[in-house]
């Protein structure tokens, strides 16, 4: 079957905040466009408030950071913008601060294809089977996303540690000797992203797999596509958006995170949200520590842009 | 899909339940151990329930918190749900640039958004760490999850629903009053339960933007953490994860979410 017969533009027009250019969208919303006074009262009262208030603190407040992260420190610790120079962000490039923007990387990419494996099944699943207690399944996921995200992350060092839950375990077990090390390695710091931010990737899949129209698939059988044909041509393609939605609220928050490398790492788990944050908290030169922190929001949004370009080019290829 | 494969992801989700909840029964679990060692099992105490509420720290703290995600619920899911339907109906110049807006916040890295507020709260107001300056950086952060949860709904809305009410008579205000608002309120729901979520949770942006008197439940578990924890924080979790499931519970079987699930999948 051609996939373009299985792409109903409403799947893809709610997809959501990553396509605004919709042509679908701009098409229904052209339909609809009425009398422009009331359009424009309309648009000055639902979206103005939220606009100005992102405006004065979201976007002030960064670019006050981009200024003063051309300025330096004077003698009494204060930030001076006499002598605006580029000299901090020279200096993030220091080798030393290399392993930690790798390690970040490192950590954000494992978590977010660790989420999406996990998660997709689940969402899938719940959405499938979940018959009546689908809702009820939904607010299990979201549970321990209740509890302090701290918390949860205390509670895996508890079970990780060497004399903890697991090693106990699989000791009584007989499966192992002596405690294996996993606390304070690599691998317990990404056990604990996985499990922080698997809600926020299963939600959106959730939400994704959910509005999928099913007598797609079940057109496809009938056409004769195998289980696994329909599912890649037919179930992936129109959950894409939910998988790139997923994707970036899972990566994001991994990036950003200095409290799993601080609880569960160890001395060579330090990222560069460590960094930053032991810099603001005490370090107090406030000027070096915005270079670093707009060299982060720089790679966030290359990766984003990125990410936003392969969802065009999926859907746009679905269709063609 | 054949029922073999259907039981093998059977299997496959009713492990990773198992894996959310493990760490959430052995917090439990620690909360009635005898011992201020928390992970070496003593035997059964119900002590440090009773010292939770004696100790004013901690209340102070969940205080606090519970004031600031009260405020952030109100003020983003207000702001939120009005940018959602703004951008769900209404063709306007600049659309673009509000999806971007709106998606900024959230691509934009905790510790970045902390910062920057760091920055501006005291250079520009001198502020440094209060209830109010930390609601107003929650309820920043919770609009685009509010903005973006009800713009989904209301975007996939079938327009015929709204026109038809209007053919059968409905005025312009009725037509939404009586049609879309009642579609668009689990999504209106699910918003602000993701901003209390955020805001309830938040140690990164909080713990840039807390002073003297505004510490917040992880702020004040985070220090716990550096100093030596104690299980009171297990017990003070056990409280709020058994008041929250028994609330979500509540909910569920009053049948909030029935409409939700009803119109989630988007047939009755």
């Amino acid at each position: 079957m051609t996939s373009a017969a299985v792409t109903p533009s409403p799947a893809r027009s709610a997809a959501d905040p990553a396509d605004p250019a919709d042509p679908a969208e701009k098409g229904a919303r052209g339909a609809r466009r009425g009398g422009s006074r009331r359009e424009r009262l309309a648009t000055s009262v639902l979206v103005l408030p939220g606009v100005a208030w992102l405006g004065i603190f979201f976007l002030a407040p960064l670019a006050i950071m981009a200024v003063i992260s051309l300025g330096a420190v004077d003698e009494h610790g204060r930030v001076t913008l006499l002598e605006p120079s580029l000299r901090n962000y020279e200096e993030a490039f220091r080798p030393e601060y290399l392993p930690a923007f790798l390690k970040s990387l490192y950590y954000s990419i494992v978590t977010t294809v660790l989420c999406l494996a996990i998660g997709y099944p689940v969402a899938y699943w719940i959405s499938r089977y979940g018959g009546r207690r689908k809702i009820l399944l939904l607010i299990l996921v979201m549970l321990p996303f209740w509890t302090s995200y701290l918390i949860r992350t205390y509670a895996w060092m508890i079970i990780l540690r060497d004399n903890g839950v697991l090693n106990s375990l699989l000791r009584t077990l007989g499966l192992i000797e002596d405690p294996i090390q996993i606390l304070n390695t690599d691998v317990s710091v990404i056990l604990g992203m996985v499990y922080g931010f698997l809600p926020f990737t299963i939600l959106p899949l959730f939400v994704s797999i959910d509005r999928l129209d099913f007598s797609l698939v079940h057109a496809a059988r009938d056409l004769y596509a195998s289980g696994r044909d329909a599912f890649l041509h037919v179930t992936l393609p129109l959950t894409m958006p939910g998988i790139v939605a997923a994707s970036l609220l899972t990566f994001i928050p991994a990036l950003g995170d200095f409290v799993t490398p601080d609880v569960l790492g160890g001395a060579d788990t330090t990222t560069i949200a460590n960094i930053i944050q032991v810099i603001f908290t005490g370090g107090r030169d406030w000027p070096y520590g915005s270079a670093l922190g707009f060299l982060l929001m720089a790679v966030t949004i290359a990766g984003t842009m990125l990410a936003l370009r392969n969802l065009r080019r999926e859907v746009i290829g679905v269709e063609a | 899909m054949t029922g073999r494969a259907s039981r093998w992801l059977t299997g496959f989700a009713a492990l990773i339940y198992v894996f959310l909840f493990a760490p959430i029964v052995v917090l439990i679990i620690f909360s009635f151990n005898d011992s201020r060692r928390t992970f070496v099992w003593q035997g059964f105490t119900l002590d440090w329930y009773p010292r939770l509420f004696r100790n004013s720290e901690l209340l102070d703290a969940f205080e606090v918190t519970m004031q600031v995600a009260v405020i952030a619920v109100i003020g983003s899911t207000i702001l939120g749900t009005l940018l959602g339907l703004g951008l769900a109906r209404l063709r306007f110049r600049g659309s673009g640039a509000v999806q971007t807006l709106l998606l900024l916040p959230m691509i934009t890295p905790e510790v970045i958004m902390g910062i920057s507020l760091l920055v501006f709260f005291t250079q520009l107001f001198g502020l440094n760490g209060s209830i109010g300056q930390i609601s107003l950086a929650h309820i920043t952060f919770c609009i685009s999850y509010v903005a973006i949860t009800v713009r989904a709904r209301a975007a996939n809305l079938n327009p015929q629903l709204e026109e038809a009410a209007r053919d059968l008579g409905a005025s312009a205000v009725g037509a939404f009053r009586h049609v879309t608002m009642p579609l668009i309120a689990p999504a209106v729901a699910a918003g602000a339960m993701l901003a209390f979520a955020l805001s309830f949770d938040d140690l990164i942006i909080t713990s840039f933007n807390a002073g003297v008197g505004s510490t917040t439940l992880p702020i004040a578990i985070y220090s716990a953490l550096k100093f030596g924890i104690t299980p009171q924080i297990n017990a003070i979790s056990t409280i709020i994860v058994a008041s929250v499931s028994v609330i979500l519970l509540i909910a569920w079987r009053l049948g909030a979410f029935r409409n939700a699930a009803r119109s989630a999948v988007g047939r009755g």
